[in-house]
């Protein structure tokens, strides 16, 4: 792309923090850029045009204008603002970890249209009376899968053989199952029964629309978030810090929603 | 050209400050090579002041100075001890006692939760909060967190923390932007969004 002046750009607003007196520095995940960090000058101050465009989640289109450090924000405009996470408090913990996860997996400036797609299909469920739980645990492999971390479900990791229909195991290390004759002599996994593995293999062949309509019990689900945290948290090297704030809110909650 | 070491590291350290860059900086570096050396002294011992001699009150978490804890509000017997406002900031503080539209006292948060910058309800005074309201005389809670998508879920959060006490809550009333910081807001507006607060 043509390093130009000025420029324009859908993006995700995913994270942001205060900056100097009234700017904040803004993480964007954009479809042709991937993430960028940029600055939004004066945004804090109630007479900022730009501030209720730019809030955290919402999906606007940015002008910016290239600067030393960070790009600049001239101009923004609100695509679609999620309105509805704002009026939930699970809900907004479940669009955190999406963020968090996006931001975490992604390196910087590189395209990922794909990835796009999946964090704004994932804030539109999120904003239905769907599943949140399911919808998280979708856009976990269905993430994985576009950073080039898909799990491997259908062969053993270790021997290479094809997976029989009984319990199984997980490797994060190895990206994927183990069967049980070879699990004695791997490390580091943990169990996976058949029905959770039935139900991550069927997201990760479904396109997303679907898979978030799967009728899952709410117990496959609880089985499945430990296994995918696992993986996650070996690539990542440390935990998501929005996990634990999403599963108190939803112990808050009554458990019920997921 | 290499500037003399307390100037140049003076600059930088102003370069650290909100709002101040390279030119203001070296502006104000050299404004004070040259004010009365009294002046220059008096501004270095009330730096140190400010940190020496401040400290959180113990009750509201408000800024205070090492000999009055409780604060003055906390203490003011005229203030309505049966209202209580939460705030995100000390300077939300100073904003709403601006406004002149609240005779209630305070309850400072230090942040709002974002758990993707790593503030989860532990690192705020939430707990303290509750604990307050738990054994207080405390009657209505007003959470008037910033009208950003971290305020609304701080507020959401505290809600259901505090379901169950018997205490009214009230969410400031929408009108302030959204997206901008309750320390901007003008006094007008932030009197009417007090006013105007309504139940959670
Ligand atoms: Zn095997
Ligand atoms: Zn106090």
């Amino acid at each position: 792309m043509p390093r130009e002046r000025t420029y324009q750009t859908e993006a995700i607003i995913l994270r942001r923090r205060n900056w100097g007196e009234a700017d904040r520095i803004l993480t964007l995940f954009t479809p042709q850029r991937g993430k960028i960090r940029v600055r939004a000058v004066g945004v804090r101050k109630p007479a900022s045009r730009k501030a209720g465009h730019l809030e955290l989640f919402h999906r606007a289109t940015v002008f910016l204008a290239r600067g030393r450090d960070f790009d600049i924000v001239t101009q923004a405009e609100t695509v679609e603002s999620f309105s509805r996470l704002r009026d939930d408090l699970v809900r907004s913990a479940a669009a955190s970890y999406a963020a968090e996860l996006l931001d975490r997996l992604a390196p910087e400036e590189l395209e990922n249209q794909d990835a796009y797609r999946l964090i704004v299909q994932t804030l539109e469920a999120l904003c239905t009376d769907g599943n949140i739980a399911l919808a998280l645990r979708c856009y976990d492999l269905k993430l994985l899968d576009s950073m080039g971390y898909r799990p491997e479900l259908s062969l053993c990791t270790v021997g290479g053989e094809a997976i029989q229909a009984e319990d199984q195991f997980f490797s994060p290390a190895r990206g994927g199952v183990v069967c049980p004759r070879c699990a004695n002599r791997t490390e580091g996994r943990y169990p996976v029964s058949l029905t959770a593995l039935k139900v991550l293999r069927h997201i990760q062949r479904s396109p997303l629309a679907d898979a978030f309509r799967l009728r899952v019990r709410t117990a496959t689900l609880d089985e499945l978030e430990p296994v995918l945290q696992h993986y996650i948290q070996y690539l990542l090297e440390s935990p998501l810090r929005s996990r634990k704030y999403f599963s108190e809110v939803s112990r808050m909650q009554g458990g019920g929603e997921v | 050209m290499t500037l003399p070491k307390p100037v140049s590291r003076l600059i930088e350290e102003f370069q650290r400050l909100p709002g101040i860059g390279p030119k203001t900086a070296s502006r104000l570096a050299y404004h004070l090579l040259r004010v009365p050396e009294e002046q220059a002294s008096t501004l270095g011992q009330l730096l140190l002041d400010l940190r020496a001699q401040t400290r959180f009150c113990s009750v509201c978490f408000n800024i205070t100075d090492t000999a009055t804890d409780p604060c003055a509000v906390c203490r003011d017997p005229q203030r309505d001890g049966s209202l209580l406002c939460v705030v995100e900031a000390p300077l939300d503080v100073q904003a709403i006692e601006h406004s002149q539209g609240f005779k209630g006292r305070y309850h400072v948060l230090h942040g709002a939760i974002s758990p993707v910058e790593g503030i989860g309800p532990e690192n705020l005074k939430i707990c303290e909060l509750v604990e307050r309201v738990r054994v207080g005389e405390i009657r209505e809670v007003i959470l008037a967190t910033n009208p950003s998508m971290e305020g609304e879920a701080t507020a959401m959060y505290i809600h259901r923390q505090l379901q169950g006490l018997p205490v009214r809550v009230t969410r400031l009333a929408r009108g302030l932007p959204v997206g901008g910081d309750l320390e901007y807001a003008d006094e007008t507006t932030l009197f009417r969004a007090i006013e105007g607060r309504s139940e959670m």
